[in-house]
């Protein structure tokens, strides 16, 4: 997938990341299925507030306080597991248990600062900031 | 080592052929690869279930169904749990009256004109997928043509043509016009001396003047010859003003738009290719087909809360979805189709191994938004008759029914098809702005939108209550990791679906994964 190249910013809070990613065609897993073909395969937004509102009101709804269905999608309101920022990372950008991955669809910056934006918001209050660099390390490598 | 040349594909099916005849040639061509369309080889054949065997089935979509319908052939008590007020699962039509309720609280309430529908899931059927389609014709399911490619569909990009949506013929005869123009110049001025041959050069060169419609100067130009591809500016026509007029060629840049090549490139995917197929009146026709086959064994509104076993069989807790009240089916085995996003919260007594892969699986979304316009003005006015249009918006595609053609009276425009993150912007809108959005966005391909539209309708998969996502999402590593521990017969437990496969998202995956399941099933079954 091609990126441009990224800010070395770290991300804090209030920061903006002038990211932009754009759809290239990557054949991703999910090509395999029925699809659209290749649309916006990847999020615009700019902000953590931004891709809050792009990509995870989907599931965890417009004030984070999660879904009951057959199934249950936590809320990230309050949620002590967020306090811990390698947990958070990993969930975004792995998926688990019917979460999406992310990290084919969110850019490095756009992965740092939705992170930083769900962990003060909400009734988070962890303010460690996350570095981009971090975040590019752990980026599944180009298919 | 023997040093030998090798004898290229055909040379070697044509000796083969010659030798042992057509059915050694097709089994050889099978052995290569091709002529093979699906690894589906016939229904199960599962006689004799040992007097009074039981299976309990959770889910009530494709492979639950699937697996329900042929163990009752094979003579098992088969009893089917299902969470929904409906059997089908992803299986699913929209039609007028219906009611879609989402996670978070948000209802629509459908309006679509009698006969008019949305298929919110699987649309459309590949001609191979062979499994899906047995028991299309065993059951009588009415199937009619899925139009998929129409070259009168439009190509939109906010980065080319000035923004201004393309036909699909024009973009198509240009991209090859350009591409081959810039071959041939690369050949005439010695650039591939290196790697073609003097004979192959002018086997190429005569390839490119015909395939790109090149001129005498070995050019793609504007000309009634070129137009006889992408369209002309007046169209032959009869009598005095007869002649036509051509349009003209773009230039190299705005056909080298991804939204461009990804569109010729998608239909180049063998699930994509015509001949594809859609069943009359809806995709749910399939589904309500098998349910009429089960009837009295699938027990809807029922919530699998648990899935225990032990020597002596398995025991599946659940709730009735209303009362609340909890109740327990026993079996020898269970097929449980539930989707992973929901099985992953449920306690299910299988191996550690099966139960990491049960959470490891994560699912995309996706979401359509079904427009109903008062008149086919994309017909009328467009003349598209099915088939697609492309942008590089968030709507990501227009969709024209494949049915009804010509008639007057209200039709459902497929007006979003999202997948990726445009999933998930449609999925975190409401309904109204999923609608607003959808008109905006597809007004850049027919101004008479706003004018015609009637009333919309849309399904994000990620706020479906009894789903909370589309489908599955395997990766090489994962497969790696989880596949064979997903599809293992655990003691009495199988999982089917479209996560135990390698097809992705299509009933046919359902069907093949539920048979592959219940044949280990009866194996096992037959053993003890």
């Amino acid at each position: 997938m091609m990126r441009l190249s990224a800010s070395t910013l770290a991300v804090a809070t209030g920061l903006l990341v002038t990211a932009l990613a754009f759809t290239s065609g990557t054949t991703s897993a999910q090509s395999l299925g029925d699809t659209a073909g290749t649309g916006s395969e990847t999020a615009m937004s700019a902000t953590g507030e931004q891709t809050y509102r792009e990509i995870c009101q989907a599931c965890h709804l417009e004030n984070a306080q999660g879904g009951t269905g057959a199934g249950v999608i936590p809320a990230l309101a309050s949620n002590a597991k967020l306090s811990d920022a390698d947990f958070t990372l990993k969930r975004i950008m792995q998926g688990y248990g019917g979460m999406p991955a992310f990290a084919d669809m969110l850019t490095p910056e756009q992965i740092a600062g939705v992170t930083v934006y769900i962990r003060t918001h909400f009734g988070n209050d962890y303010h460690e900031a996350i570095n981009v660099d971090e975040v590019k390390k752990r980026m599944p490598e180009p298919e | 080592m023997f040093d030998f040349e090798a004898p290229n594909r055909r040379q070697l099916l044509t000796a083969i052929g010659k030798a042992g005849g057509a059915i050694a040639m097709y089994q050889a061509m099978s052995a290569l690869g091709h002529a093979m369309p699906s690894q589906f080889s016939g229904p199960p054949k599962l006689n004799g279930a040992k007097p009074g065997a039981s299976v309990v089935v959770l889910g009530a979509g494709l492979a639950g169904m699937v697996a329900a319908y042929e163990l009752t052939r094979a003579g098992y008590k088969v009893t089917i749990l299902e969470y929904q007020d409906r059997p089908g699962g992803r299986n699913y039509t929209v039609r007028g009256g219906d009611v879609i309720k989402e996670v978070g609280g948000a209802v629509q309430q459908v309006k679509y004109a009698p006969g008019n529908y949305l298929n919110p899931g699987p649309w459309r059927i590949p001609y191979h997928h062979q499994a899906l389609l047995h028991y299309c014709t065993e059951f009588g399911v009415q199937l009619e043509p899925f139009v998929q490619q129409n070259y009168a569909g439009y190509v939109h990009s906010d980065k080319a043509y000035g923004g201004v949506p393309q036909r699909y013929s024009e973009v198509a005869a240009d991209y090859k016009g350009h591409v081959a123009e810039l071959l041939a110049k690369a050949v005439n001025r010695n650039a591939l001396d290196d790697t073609v041959s003097t004979e192959d050069k002018q086997k190429l060169l005569e390839a490119m003047r015909g395939w790109g419609v090149l001129d005498k100067d070995m050019a793609y130009s504007t000309s009634l010859r070129t137009s006889a591809q992408r369209g002309f500016d007046r169209a032959p026509g009869g009598g005095v003003n007869g002649a036509p007029t051509p349009s003209k060629v773009a230039g190299l840049t705005d056909v080298l738009d991804p939204r461009v090549w990804q569109t010729m490139n998608f239909f180049h995917n063998t699930t994509m290719q015509q001949t594809m197929f859609q069943p009359v009146g809806g995709m749910d026709m399939i589904g309500k087909a098998f349910a009429k086959r089960l009837a009295g064994k699938i027990r809807l509104n029922s919530k699998v809360t648990k899935i225990a076993q032990d020597d002596a069989g398995v025991t599946v807790s659940w709730d009735d979805v209303a009362s609340g009240k909890k109740n327990e089916t026993k079996a020898d085995f269970c097929v449980c189709t539930i989707p992973l996003t929901i099985l992953s919260q449920i306690e299910v007594q299988v191996s550690p191994g099966m139960q990491a892969a049960i959470k490891g699986v994560p699912y995309h979304s996706s979401c359509k938004v079904g427009l109903e316009m008062k008149r086919r003005f994309w017909e009328q006015d467009d003349q598209i008759y099915g088939g697609h249009s492309f942008t590089t918006q968030q709507i990501t595609q227009l969709s024209y029914p494949s049915t009804g053609f010509f008639k007057a009276g209200p039709a459902v425009l497929l007006g979003a098809y999202a997948g990726g993150a445009a999933a998930y912007a449609f999925g975190g809108m409401t309904p109204e702005q999923r609608i607003e959005a959808a008109l905006a966005q597809g007004s850049v391909f027919h101004k008479q939108y706003r004018a015609e539209f009637s009333n919309g309708a849309s399904v994000a998969w990620s706020r479906l209550p009894w789903i909370q996502g589309c489908a599955s999402t395997w990766s090489d590593e994962l497969r790696k990791e989880h596949y064979q521990n997903l599809v293992a017969l655990d003691g009495r437990v199988v999982l089917a679906g479209e996560h135990c496969s390698y097809i992705g998202a299509w009933m046919e995956a359902s069907v093949l994964s539920s048979i592959d399941a219940i044949t280990r099933v009866h194996q096992r079954a037959m053993a003890a």
